[in-house]
């Protein structure tokens, strides 16, 4: 699946935040050979230059960058926040996020449409950030969007893939579309069932970047999304309630 | 003239957005610039007059999610 007419050489997105070190998050992102990094904009203190150095190091590792409005709460702010982004990172795809509620980080979706129409009218490539409605996903589209990240879980929950039936509603609704899972990813056998869901990348940052071993840990997601990937394409068995012997029963002498 | 950059209040000699930039020491810096809350691009800096009071915000690359 292309994502605004670009292959990504990874169905693995990681966050770059929270990691114990730069050093750690440069092997993170190495071991888990992730196709895009997320990236984010803060103030930078005169004297400082923290944000300089960060720089240098996205550089260095050479991978896709897709920064987010992460922390905006309205339509202006991440509009905004947005335009700063492009100019800094020199890419017109944003990670679109407005949040609604501060306990659940959950996205305001009317404010996200909205954000979404105006910033795709000015040439952004919007990656919005929503919840699995049907509905939302489908004005989200006529808002100019091409790609969809629906959430697992609230951010930073690791509670993994809350709605089964909405994330496969989704997928079966719109199977042209790129699916990214982004947010409350734990454990690399969710972004497995994401990938065997048919969804076309998972986005992950907290359930690495917090891990005892993030570096192992990013291999770890690797891995689960290459198993994924590959138990989609090969076409699932269906799941039934009763049991079926795998055994043939032909042949089988009588001994009792 | 007194001006507030990243909600801190300082007095600075720059007439311009550009000369602000200049004067913080963020001339080559991969920065993005804003005033209140509208973002003003690389290109507009210089034309880009401060006034008294104004808010200016001036961001950079940040680790995020």
């Amino acid at each position: 699946m292309l994502f605004y007419g670009t292959r990504l050489s990874s169905p693995l997105m990681l966050g770059t935040a929270q990691y114990p070190s730069p050093e750690i998050l440069s092997s993170a992102v190495r071991q888990a050979e992730a196709g895009v990094i997320t990236v984010s904009l803060r103030r930078e203190a005169a004297g400082e230059r923290a944000g300089q150095a960060f720089w240098a190091l996205i550089r260095e590792l050479g991978v896709p960058v897709l920064p987010n409005t992460a922390g905006c709460h309205t339509v202006r702010e991440a509009v905004t926040t947005a335009h700063m982004a492009r100019e800094v990172f020199e890419t017109d795809w944003i990670k679109l996020e407005v949040i609604g509620e501060s306990d659940t980080l959950q996205p305001d979706v009317f404010g996200l449409v909205e954000a979404a129409r105006i910033l795709s009218s000015e040439g952004f490539r919007v990656f919005p950030y929503t919840t699995e409605d049907l509905v939302v996903a489908e004005r989200l589209l006529a808002a100019g969007c091409e790609v969809l990240m629906p959430w697992g879980a609230p951010i930073g929950s690791g509670k993994g893939l809350n709605n089964l039936f909405g994330l496969r509603a989704l997928r079966a609704h719109f199977p042209d579309t790129p699916l990214v899972v982004d947010a409350g990813i734990g454990l690399p056998s969710h972004a497995a069932q994401a990938l065997e869901l048919g969804y076309d990348a998972v986005l992950i940052n907290t359930a690495v970047a917090k891990a005892g071993d993030p570096v192992a840990m990013a291999r770890a997601f690797r891995l689960a999304v290459e198993a994924g990937r590959l138990a989609y394409d090969a076409d699932p068995m269906e799941a039934r309630d009763m049991a079926a012997p795998s055994t043939p029963l032909l042949g089988r002498p009588v001994l009792g | 003239m007194n001006i507030l950059v990243n909600e801190e209040a300082r007095a600075v000699t720059a007439g311009t957005l550009a000369g602000l930039v200049e004067e913080l020491g963020f001339s080559d810096a991969r920065i993005a610039t804003a005033i209140d809350g509208e973002f003003i691009p690389k290109s507009a800096r210089r034309q880009y007059v401060l006034a008294e009071g104004m808010r200016v915000e001036i961001v950079a690359p940040m680790q995020g999610g």
